[in-house]
């Protein structure tokens, strides 16, 4: 039982926050988001040449073989910086399947690839209606004699349009949310059939609406076994969930750093508003919801590796209903004290309300993850 | 970074697990399982067996006859304690005066008064808050007058925690009007025994006598009993107070507590179902189990903070505190209409009169209402925030 970093993990954290705020400003980020592409090749390059594209593969596969808790000092710092890029779909959530259960052909084509920084990936699992239950898929996949052929709808799927190949689970077999039947395959961003709309989210991140029109696909497509992709996709689904939380508590850090300051520099009634025991009191508050935060953060990068489905689905359950319930917290008061200039569109601590709301809307949000608490105390009396 | 324990912390926790399965007498598990107070002679025979087996004081090191225990083996120790069934050790004399004899204290204070409240034999409750000064501590009035070898003590303090049972008080006096507030406190050691010392009750909102005035009329202090130096006793006090709030996260106890609802919701019924099915009682459970895991971690990293806890220490009152009082608050809730009857004598040892619902339904409610304590002693949960406001984030 430790909470220390390697010397490694510390050199790591402190190069890669030295890098965003000299090469990752505020004003930088707000012209990748108004590009027409809404991701930046420079700073992805970059990326690339601090080892952070391929940080959790394989070395085998041009990867430095960490684990979900180097992963939470990537997403940490992300959180600070408000990063835009589309790691979180590339690295953690296709990058983790390719590497978890991808064939050896498929980890050597494709994990060097997303390590040099050639090659973005998205995951397109979501379907309307589905909003978080993970064994509901639509999207049909039927067998033909040389393949597959899908057909269906996806929703939220993060930087569909950026990425030059997606993951896309589709049913083959039983009723549209039975746990047996679902199976991941490989889509290439220009497939036929696949048509793809791009979004701007409110976040500066972006996401997509895919249609599968008719997408036909090669056996060597399939990723893992056939028809038994849910704990895959619950797999995945739990570094993302363990990568936001981090992700989460770097932009709470951030927020209540923007917020303190503006507690000592803003005066009214010829104080510092930060002299005003109601507003103190309030930023403790979210100083002690963020530390809570953290803890949890933790736990979901400590469990996001492990194979005890139970124990890990609880905990990561647990930590993304506390990071969810604490980001909104401190996002709602961090506004609140930041008074008028809360509600404009110039502030750091507007868009980093902005992007810890829409965390805690994806992979579950704190009700649906407290029911999942709450539903797994119900199974262990039975 | 590795949450795991280590080998050697699970083979530590097996220890303690065993030595509590062979040692903790059945009487005293049975009352404390039971959510009643244990007596004055359990608390004590409980400390003799801990005594005995050289695990007096989790907190203290070796060569004052403590274990020479880690963060994490402290905790370990107190949560296995707590989930099995043992009294809370009594936190005055060892949490509260001890580190402040170790670290303030002269050598000869060290030798008359560590030995016994390691043993237990010594009781010590606490001389801090007076009628006019609770949270503005630094306002208290009670006066020390330096006449020759002694000090006269004259003044009331309150609140004071199990006095009815104490041997010693270790009080904050006023030895000098000079300056501000802070600096003419002395900390001195007072024998209960010693005449002009009277002790009245205060009833608490449960029915229950635990708390207490204590009244010093001309009484005379040997001067050997000043800690430290005479004056500078706010140094001590605050010291002191640290130390306080670390213990006060309890995750132990809530752990034990949490197990009791879960068990509770299991097997009692809400018409034709198990408590467990209503999904509101349910997700309230959830969440503080939730709670409950967020508070353990977050004590355990600043218990094992190289830097010590420091002023993020109020992080962990608050938070402790916040989750007893609604793990109680849920507690008897789930007892429903059970917990509305009040009936003191249930509460005493060897009742065997009507009981409504399970044997623990007695104590919910005046536990419930007890415990509202938590978020105002050992400083108010607003004075703690004050403390992170200043201490930590600058305000």
């Amino acid at each position: 039982m430790n909470f220390n970093l390697t010397e490694e993990q510390q050199m790591l954290q402190d190069s890669l926050r030295r890098f965003l705020s000299n090469e990752y400003t505020f004003e930088k980020r707000g012209q990748i988001i108004h590009s027409g592409k809404g991701v930046d090749e420079t700073t992805w390059r970059a990326f690339a040449d601090m080892g952070l594209l391929g940080f959790t593969f394989p070395e085998e596969n041009d990867g430095l073989g960490g684990n979900a808790i180097d992963t939470m000092l990537v997403m940490d710092s992300f959180g600070r910086a408000l990063v835009v890029e589309p790691y979180l779909s590339t690295v953690v959530l296709c990058g983790g399947l390719i590497r978890d259960a991808g064939s050896d052909s498929q980890k050597a084509a494709i994990l060097p690839a997303i390590a040099a920084g050639e090659h973005l990936m998205a995951f397109a699992h979501s379907e309307p209606g589905s909003r978080y239950n993970l064994s509901q898929v639509v999207t049909t996949a039927e067998k033909t004699g040389d393949g597959y052929v899908l057909n269906g709808r996806k929703t939220a799927v993060l930087h569909g349009s950026q990425a030059n190949q997606l993951i896309v689970s589709a049913r083959s077999h039983g009723d549209i949310a039975d746990p047996e039947g679902v199976s991941l395959f490989l889509v290439d961003r220009n497939a036929n059939g696949l048509t793809v709309r791009d979004f701007a989210t409110h976040d500066g991140h972006r996401t997509a609406e895919l249609t599968l029109d008719n997408v036909q696909l090669n056996h060597d497509a399939l990723i893992g076994e056939q028809e038994k992709a849910l704990p895959l996709i619950e797999k995945a689904t739990d570094l993302a969930i363990a990568a936001l939380c981090s992700e989460a508590v770097g932009a709470m850090e951030a927020l209540n750093e923007a917020t303190l300051e503006y507690l000592k520099t803003r005066k009214q009634f010829g104080v510092p508003i930060g002299k005003f025991q109601v507003l103190q009191h309030r930023m403790a508050d979210m100083f002690i919801a963020t530390e809570e935060a953290k803890s949890m953060a933790i736990l979901a990068a400590s469990e996001a590796d492990s194979d005890d489905r139970e124990e890990r689905r609880r905990a990561l359950s647990m930590a993304k209903a506390l990071v969810g319930q604490s980001a909104r917290k401190v996002g709602q008061d961090a506004v609140q004290l930041h008074g008028g200039m809360g509600v404009t569109d110039e502030m750091l601590a507007a868009h980093l309300f902005k992007r810890l709301t829409l965390i805690n809307l994806l992979f579950g949000d704190a009700d649906y993850h407290l029911g999942q608490v709450s539903d797994q105390l119900l199974a262990a009396t039975a | 970074m590795d949450l795991n324990y280590t080998p050697e912390q699970d083979q530590f926790r097996e220890e303690v697990r065993k030595f509590l399965a062979d040692n903790l007498p059945d009487d005293i598990r049975q009352r404390v399982k039971q959510r009643l107070r244990p007596t004055k002679e359990m608390t004590q025979r409980w400390q003799q067996i801990l005594f005995k087996r050289g695990w007096a004081a989790s907190a203290w090191p070796q060569q004052f006859g403590g274990p020479g225990w880690d963060a994490i083996e402290q905790l370990i120790f107190e949560e296995e304690c707590a989930v099995a069934g043992a009294p809370r050790q009594l936190d005055f004399g060892l949490r509260m005066v001890a580190p402040v004899i170790m670290t303030f204290g002269n050598e000869e204070q060290k030798e008359r008064f560590l030995p016994g409240i390691l043993s237990g034999e010594d009781w010590w409750c606490q001389g801090y808050s007076e009628p006019g000064a609770g949270s503005d501590l630094a306002s208290l009035r009670t006066t020390a007058k330096h006449e020759g070898d002694h000090y006269v003590v004259n003044g009331q303090k309150t609140w004071t925690t199990l006095g009815q049972h104490a041997d010693w008080i270790f009080c904050l006096v006023r030895t000098s009007s000079e300056g501000k507030p802070q600096q003419g406190i002395s900390f001195l050691l007072i024998d209960m025994k010693t005449p002009g010392i009277s002790v009245r009750p205060i009833i608490m909102l449960d029915g229950e006598h635990e708390i207490n005035e204590v009244y010093f009329d001309n009484v005379k202090v040997p001067v050997e009993n000043l800690v430290g130096e005479e004056n500078k006793g706010w140094t001590y006090a605050k010291f002191l107070l640290g130390h306080e709030r670390t213990g006060l996260a309890n995750v132990g106890q809530w752990k034990a507590l949490m197990n009791r609802l879960k068990e509770l919701a299991r097997e009692s019924r809400d018409g034709q179902r198990p408590l467990i099915e209503n999904v509101r009682f349910r997700d309230r459970l959830a969440q503080l189990d939730m709670e409950l895991r967020a508070l353990e971690l977050t004590v355990l990293r600043v218990l094992t903070n190289e830097s010590g806890p420091g002023p993020q220490a109020s992080i962990l009152k608050i938070r402790g505190t916040e989750v007893g009082q609604a793990l109680f608050e849920l507690l008897m809730e789930a007892m429903g209409p059970d917990a509305i009857a009040h009936i003191p004598d249930a509460l005493d040892l060897g009742y065997e009169g009507p009981r409504v619902g399970a044997a623990d339904a007695a104590p919910a409610a005046g536990d419930y209402f007890n415990m509202r304590k938590l978020s105002i002693f050992g400083g108010s949960n607003e004075i703690q925030r004050n403390i992170i406001a200043q201490m930590v984030l600058g305000l």
